[in-house]
């Protein structure tokens, strides 16, 4: 176990935490953020996605040490039902999901991808999500998604 | 789009013992906490409080078994409750899946829920306005007809000050009305007595309204069963066999001493577990944790083919013969012309995103679980069995899980939380890893189907023989794995898996449609279990039924719409959607295949039907098949769909989205890989699903009959696409696939091999 100092949507936190532990059970189950999703523990999903340093990067496959001091935004780092992000209100308004379980892994891509690319083609879209899986099919709903929020 | 945050949880605990129910607005700690408090008295169908209440607010709370699996149900629900009542949209929340709080209506299964638990619901509310009405009639001294309502106010016509909310009549307070209710589970009929209202008169049922799960899911506030958490909570992780039904004949637990926060290995027969204080230590001890399993005593079809030679030649258990029309045997010895072909479906995933999960909290006289089931009463019954605990000192309450699709109606995960929770004397929480759920999970099962046609002398079908050969869902309503684990047995062999979808909407003199499954039952759990996946069978049926029928069509030189609608007879609703389809593809009238075209891709396009319980759905696929390769690429799907009376269309759009795209993985990529001994797809490299660059684009016709009944539509529009994708890559190559999944590896070879595959199915 160990003390490990976190910084995660803005806010400072303190963990103790074997160091191995990979980020994304450190996020849910020591600092109660759900956004973040267990899918695979493999990184073949996306379902776990947060954005480390505005890369989106997979929490399963990271251990908590190697995201010491460095910055984390999660799903509820973006915005909430109340305030939600220019991406939420785009997701809303699209009503883009089923399930909804893997929409924490395409919005965080989604924001990392037009953080680089403001206005994305809809094959750069394809492009960039193409490693995060849906099993309900809400794919083109989601493409529309972004869209929207890109203009 | 805040969630709403009225508070009822006072309001109930006021009324002493009608439920304990919650704001969804609470801490999930808070939420929780209460929980386990079991209510004095289970909901009885024939009380109208067991179904609704109407808080001092205004607000109701709709009371019901059926659960949320992401396909929009809660909030087409809500729309028939609101638009009865006479109430806004936005003061309905529902409260389901509680087995303490909530009338058992049966499975969220089969796409039906709107056409068995929409009437249930609609009645309740019927007899709940009635009642108010009646009310507010003594109240304002006026008699019931000179009474309306509109938004939960109700007032005396003409004289719009003499008015009173339901708030006001019976916020806060029971209705202590009986009502009838007859039958059970989803054909439980409620409130009979009760007049609806015409249909003409919905002004929310038929609209797009936004769904009422999703804001939150956008922004992590969503509480799925992955987020579920209680006080004192400890961290389990199953040890399964990688192989069949094994037994641990040594555990030794030093290879997991050196783990700090290990609590437990549980062992109860052949079940093992690991519990620990965190996610983390429980993942690593339930991989280190050395187990010698012993010897499997049965064997799984060692390969595809093997599997194959077992779907030939055994004796089935389960018969069905839907169809028995003339004679077949005599018509196809007497035909002009004879046709016959086999068609292949492998096992394939539901492939949830993400794996099971529970939360047990066993105590010595009772328990509480929170898990994803599709069948909160069945998985209470069977976890009442499990535990030797009486069914009512067991409660289930539903949260939602990702989408399943079928596979949480066998709801393996709460019965492995359980037995941990029980040794360790706390709550316990058990998340599946990615290669538990692939390998452990009930699969779909395979189908050998063989059909056989005959032509008079004019080209008219007059027989047509449907032999579909596959396997029951040993599964679905049997005993689950845990379970067989420490040694319950299953009784049956298994659900029958259906035998619909097999060309019986078309009308030809002489028709036999069969379905056999074959014993897949064994002594203890294998890997290859199955279960009911999404529209059970239908689209292996239809790729075979609609496949075969493009054969026809394509031997006979006639256009496939054409040669669909010469059989079709009456069918008046199935007709129209077919046509519908084929307006809005641009179908151009011509038999198949395409004519030949050079260059290196391959253009072709197909359509096929189904009449889906009720439901009529076509679908029209254009494919181009890039020869080098044998890639196909799905370039669009043109659906049209008729499900009754649309709720919510948007709704309806969304889930047809779903099936397609599901559907053209199953065709293109799925199937289960195995040996004797284990499953071998364990992870989505190995079981790959389709991804943002393969989806196609998506056209939808809806036909909405609003003078009948809500059909459901979270699964008919799966079912013929498979065959569309595959009668479009023969109108694009020549060559007809009668197996899926078609990859580039069997597309190429039959290229290669050329039309002679075609050949095979003529006479």
């Amino acid at each position: 176990m160990a003390r490990i100092s976190l910084k995660v949507n803005g806010r400072s936190r303190v963990v103790d935490t074997d160091p191995s532990t990979p980020l994304l059970y450190v996020l849910r189950d020591d600092l109660g953020l759900n956004g973040p999703k267990f899918g695979c523990g493999l990184s073949q999903c996306g379902c776990c996605t947060v954005m480390l340093e505005g890369n989106a990067v997979r929490s399963c496959s990271i251990a908590v040490s190697n995201a010491q001091n460095r910055n984390i935004t999660t799903l509820e780092g973006l915005g909430s039902v109340a305030r939600p992000h220019r991406l939420q209100k785009a997701f809303i308004e699209e009503q883009a999901a089923q399930c909804g379980y893997c929409m924490n892994g395409m919005i965080m891509n989604a924001k990392a991808l037009l953080d680089k690319n403001p206005h994305p083609t809809e094959a750069e879209i394809r492009r960039a999500l193409d490693g995060i899986l849906c099993r309900c099919g809400s794919h083109l709903r989601v493409i529309r998604a972004i869209q929207r929020a890109a203009v | 789009m805040k969630r709403r945050q009225v508070s009822r949880r006072g309001f109930l605990k006021s009324t002493g013992g009608l439920v304990v129910s919650f704001s969804f607005s609470a801490p999930i700690s808070q939420l929780l906490a209460q929980s386990p408090d079991l209510p004095a008295v289970e909901p009885e169908a024939t009380q109208l409080d067991s179904w609704l209440a109407v808080a001092q607010d205004g607000s109701v709370t709709v009371f019901t078994s059926k659960v949320e699996l992401g396909t929009g149900i809660e909030t087409a629900l809500a729309q028939i409750v609101a638009d009865e009542l006479d109430v806004p949209f936005q003061k309905i929340q529902m409260d389901w899946g509680d087995t303490a709080k909530s009338v058992d209506q049966g499975m969220t299964v089969a796409s039906r829920t709107l056409e068995r638990a929409g009437p249930q619901l609609r009645q309740a509310a019927a007899a709940a306005r009635q009642q108010l009405l009646k009310l507010a009639a003594a109240k304002l001294e006026a008699s019931a007809e000179q009474l309306t309502v509109r938004d939960g106010v109700v007032s005396v016509a003409g004289n719009q000050a003499k008015k009173v909310s339901y708030g006001d009549l019976i916020g806060g307070k029971r209705f202590n009305l009986k009502i009838i209710a007859t039958g059970e589970g989803w054909d439980m009929k409620v409130a009979p007595e009760a007049r609806a209202k015409d249909p003409k008169e919905y002004k929310i049922v038929g609209t797009s309204v936004p769904r009422i799960d999703l804001p939150p899911k956008f922004t992590g506030e969503y509480t799925y069963i992955q987020d579920v958490r209680i006080p004192g909570m400890l961290h389990g992780r199953v040890v399964r066999p990688a192989v069949v039904n094994s037994k641990p004949s040594s555990i030794d637990e030093s290879s997991i001493r050196h783990l700090a926060g290990v609590v437990k290995v549980v062992q109860q027969e052949n079940f093992v577990g690991v519990v620990a204080e965190t996610e983390w230590a429980a993942i690593q001890a339930a991989r280190a944790l050395k187990v010698t399993w012993s010897p499997p005593a049965e064997k799984l079809p060692a390969n595809k083919d093997e599997l194959d030679a077992y779907l030939k030649t055994t004796k089935s258990v389960i018969d069905m013969n839907p169809v028995k029309k003339g004679n077949v045997d005599e018509a196809l010895s007497s035909a002009s012309r004879t046709f016959q072909a086999t068609y292949r479906w492998p096992f394939q995933l539901h492939g949830m995103l993400g794996p099971s999960c529970a939360v047990a909290d066993v105590r010595a006289d009772r328990a509480t679980v929170w898990t994803g089931t599709q069948a909160p009463f069945m998985t209470r019954d069977k976890l009442a069995t499990l535990l030797g605990l009486p069914k009512k000192n067991v409660r289930v309450i539903h949260k939602e899980a990702a989408g399943c699709y079928g596979r949480l109606e066998p709801d393996d995960v709460p019965e492995d939380a359980a037995l941990m929770s029980r040794a360790v004397g706390r709550p316990v929480r058990v998340q599946w890893m990615r290669e538990d759920e692939h390998g452990w999970s009930p699969k779909g099962p395979p189908h050998l189907i063989s059909v056989r046609a005959g032509v008079d002398s004019q080209g008219k079908v007059i027989v047509w023989d449907y032999l579909d050969r596959s396997f029951p869902w040993t599964d679905a309503r049997g005993v689950l794995l845990a379970s067989r684990q420490v040694g319950l047995k299953p009784t049956d062999p298994g659900f029958p898996n259906g035998a619909t979808s097999a060309g019986e909407v078309y009308q030809f003199a002489n028709q036999k449609i069969a379905a056999q499954n074959l014993p897949w039952q064994t002594a203890g759990p294998i890997p290859l279990r199955t279960c009911n996946l999404r529209s059970p069978g239908q689209p292996a049926r239809c790729f075979a039924s609609e496949g075969f029928m493009d054969e026809l069509a394509s031997a006979l030189g006639v256009d496939a719409v054409e040669f669909r609608l010469r059989y079709l007879g009456e069918n008046k609703r199935l007709r129209e959607v077919l046509v519908a389809a084929a307006q809005k593809a641009g179908w151009k009238e011509r038999p198949s295949p395409a004519p030949s075209s050079a260059g290196p891709k391959l253009a072709g396009r197909g359509i096929a039907i189904t009449d889906r319980a009720g439901a009529m759905v076509a679908a029209v696929a254009e494919v181009e098949v890039d020869k080098p390769t044998g890639k196909i690429a799905v370039k669009r799907i043109t659906i049209a769909h008729d499900c009754g009376r649309i709720v919510n269309p948007d709704g309806v759009k969304n889930q047809i989205d779903g099936n397609v795209i599901q559907g053209v993985s199953r065709t293109l990529l799925e199937e289960v890989q195995f040996d004797a001994t284990s499953v071998k797809s364990l992870d989505w490299k190995s079981y790959p699903i389709i991804s943002f660059q393969n989806i196609p684009s998506i056209e939808i016709v809806l036909i909405n009959r609003p003078e009948m009944e809500a059909l459901g539509a979270g699964e008919p529009s799966i079912v013929p696409v498979p065959a569309a994708i595959a009668n479009a890559v023969f109108d694009a190559t020549g060559v007809r696939f009668r197996e899926v999944p078609l990859t580039p590896e069997r597309v190429l070879s039959a290229l290669k091999s050329g039309p002679a595959l075609n050949q095979r199915a003529r006479s």
